[in-house]
């Protein structure tokens, strides 16, 4: 066996782990390149906002969508962006049942990466509804119009399962963030700060009983947000699955597409953690255990993606289905090939590099591997949204999809609008979970 | 069912106030002792002290912490609270605390969003708005089953979290152990024992004799 390096630097203490973290928050002096990325971020917001003003305005004619493909990389992104969200509640429910220790320094990040992505995520799909103004009618509430929604079907379920996975998450982060309040609340200096962080924190005392029911608490929601992560990118692919075009009415998508997510998840995260421990210096929380460890899950989840494009392809061939055999031949030969060929290499091929350890342990190929892996799911999405639609069954139907500057509009601004939530989330909570790192210090042990 | 915990925010009922003894504080009384050649106060000049919480231990360990809450449930106190700056699962048993009904709230909770789910789904697709989609029967329940299991998640989760907060009485922006002045501190690297006022067995100076003999670092009082 080789030597595995620690979880955390063993020299941290109880004292040095909360001052180091609550001190990225609580000091006054923001690093430059804080303000650089924030402003970056906020500007290309901005460019979110104008395309939602001129979309409310215009409609989504403005975008590149049409008969066939009434489903553009607008759609494309909402899956994209809830994917990525995936490997957040992996991280801070999946691993935390399964008692894996090392995700204790990132889930904190990576959950609040998940609430951020399912933001983005949500936009997306409300304003493809053409009148956004009326997406409440999605929601069964009683009505004088005396109609209700139908609930077989999956655009139904997506809308509860979404809110649902929204709603989950965002409590999950903030039952983990209550003790960190009261950390922040006692070292604060000043006094607007310690009324903030001392609302927040709701008189979290630290006793032995609340503690009780906190972890019970936490335990439950773990539970409770494993089986709802898998449900969630399950029903988002019944959105494809349900449908009878071929290339989406497959039963391999629901696994495939919950793999794929994780692996998406993954590459954000350490496309995140890389440049963000260096950074703020905290390589002794963030190891390169935890590097070769998302390496490993992005490796694994990539092999399960790879398998599933694999098995698409053979279900094509094995069908003796004209439609499907064509809708895979057109995929590898029709007029959007480059994408799946691009595809495969950025998912198959790129994460094969990861079982290198040499790899693995350089951050600099890591780092470039996540963002390879992002785009791969991203061109994924493509090749499963715009190649199956535009080429259904009667050839009179067929048709091209490009995107408009304003699809690229929505999709930059909503990079932009998740960068901004992070850099106020970076510099306003504490990024690592303190309580959390308690635990796992030597001192935290118990000798009786 | 319910939940083990009589709790420490509850002030002294009326009639204990005359029975209980006037508490100046430890250091107020070691002051006085050290600087002042003038006696203590007499029993009938005594001024009037505020009410005490209870009297809190100090320490920079969890394991003199276990180690004093174990000696304290077995001396007999029953209303004592330990505060550590993370969860410790051996405190919560050293203090006798080990029920929680949270399970069972959550699990009703999840009961009721799973009834509730499938049940709005059923009157509105089959009673109140029943539509032909594709010559599906209109209780066609395995297409309610992805919104059934949604709310019950949903509603699970909340009484997951709204059941912590109010078995815990959160939020609460007072709490008599704030007055500790080293306390800001159990929230770094401190944690602390406290033998509550209103436990019966509670003898102002035994508790403190017996505290000290704990292995603090420090014993105080907690005024309320």
């Amino acid at each position: 066996m080789h030597t595995t390096s620690p979880v955390i630097d063993p020299g941290l203490t109880f004292a040095s782990v909360t001052d180091k973290i609550s001190s990225i928050v609580l000091k006054r002096r923001t690093p430059m390149w804080w303000f650089v990325g924030f402003v970056i971020s906020f500007i290309l917001f901005q460019l979110m906002l104008l395309t939602i003003t001129n979309l409310v305005f215009v409609g989504i004619g403005l975008w590149g969508v049409n008969i066939p493909v009434a489903w553009g990389i607008d759609i494309l992104n909402f899956v994209w962006w809830i994917g990525i969200g995936h490997a957040g509640t992996l991280i801070s429910a999946i691993l935390l049942l399964l008692r894996q220790q090392w995700r204790t320094s990132i889930n904190r990040f990576a959950e609040a990466m998940t609430l951020f992505a399912v933001a983005q995520a949500g936009m997306y799909p409300i304003f493809h509804l053409g009148r956004p103004w009326l997406a409440y009618w999605l929601f069964p509430y009683p009505n004088t119009m005396g109609i209700w929604p139908q609930f077989r079907s999956p655009l139904m379920w997506d809308v509860f399962a979404v809110s649902t996975y929204a709603t989950v998450s965002a409590m999950f982060w903030f039952v983990g963030l209550i003790p960190d309040f009261a950390t922040l609340r006692d070292r604060a200096r000043s006094k607007p700060f310690q009324i903030l962080y001392g609302m927040l924190a709701m008189g979290w005392r630290g006793s032995a009983r609340h503690w009780h029911r906190y972890e019970m608490a936490y335990l439950l929601l773990a539970g409770l947000a494993t089986p709802l992560v898998l449900s969630v990118h399950t029903i988002v692919s019944f959105d494809f699955a349900v449908g009878i075009i071929p290339g989406w009415h497959a039963t391999i998508f629901p696994p495939y597409f919950v793999a794929g997510a994780i692996y998406a998840g993954f590459a954000m995260v350490l496309f995140l953690t890389i440049p963000l421990r260096k950074l703020y210096g905290l390589e002794g929380f963030i190891t390169m255990r935890h590097m070769h460890n998302m390496a490993k899950v992005m490796l694994a989840t990539g092999l399960i993606v790879g398998y599933g494009y694999v098995m698409e392809a053979f279900f094509g061939w094995y069908s003796g289905n004209r439609y499907e055999r064509f809708m895979i031949w057109n995929r590898m030969h029709g007029p959007y090939a480059l994408y799946y060929w691009a595809l495969i290499l950025c998912n198959i091929i790129t994460p094969q590099f990861l079982w290198i350890k040499k790899v693995r342990s350089n951050l600099l190929a890591l780092w470039l591997i996540s963002i390879v892996v992002s785009i791969g799911m991203w061109l994924e999405r493509f090749v499963i949204v715009v190649t199956s639609l535009h080429r259904d069954y009667v050839p009179s139907s067929w048709g091209m999809y490009q995107p408009t500057q304003w699809d690229w509009g929505m999709f930059i601004g909503s990079i932009g609008f998740f960068f901004t939530l992070l850099f106020l989330f970076i510099r306003f909570l504490p990024m690592i979970s303190i309580f959390e790192m308690r635990t796992i210090l030597p001192e935290a042990e118990v000798e009786e | 069912m319910v939940d083990d915990d009589r709790d420490k925010t509850k002030k002294p009922s009326h009639k204990n106030v005359g029975d209980r003894p006037v508490y100046p504080t430890l250091r107020d009384r070691e002051s006085v002792a050290a600087h002042n050649p003038v006696p203590p106060l007499t029993h009938t000049h005594r001024r009037h002290a505020p009410p005490l919480y209870g009297v809190m231990a100090e320490y920079d360990n969890p394991s003199d912490l276990v180690a004093a809450a174990r000696r304290t449930y077995e001396a007999g106190y029953r209303r004592i609270n330990g505060y550590s700056p993370y969860p410790i699962e051996e405190l919560s048993e050293a203090i006798g605390f080990t029920h929680t009904s949270l399970p069972l709230i959550v699990f009703i909770g999840g009961l009721v969003g799973a009834i509730g789910g499938f049940a709005m789904q059923y009157w509105i697709e089959v009673i109140d708005y029943p539509l032909n989609v594709g010559g599906k029967p209109f209780n066609s329940w395995p297409a309610f089953i992805p919104i059934t299991f949604e709310t019950t998640v949903l509603c699970a989760a909340f009484a997951a979290v709204l059941g912590m907060l109010v078995l815990n009485k959160l939020p609460q922006p007072y709490h008599p152990v704030f007055n500790a002045p080293n306390f800001a501190l159990a929230t770094r690297d401190r944690f602390f024992l406290v033998i509550e006022a209103n436990d019966p067995k509670f003898r102002h100076d035994e508790v403190i004799e017996f505290m000290k003999t704990l292995n603090a670092q420090d014993v105080i009082d907690v005024e309320v």
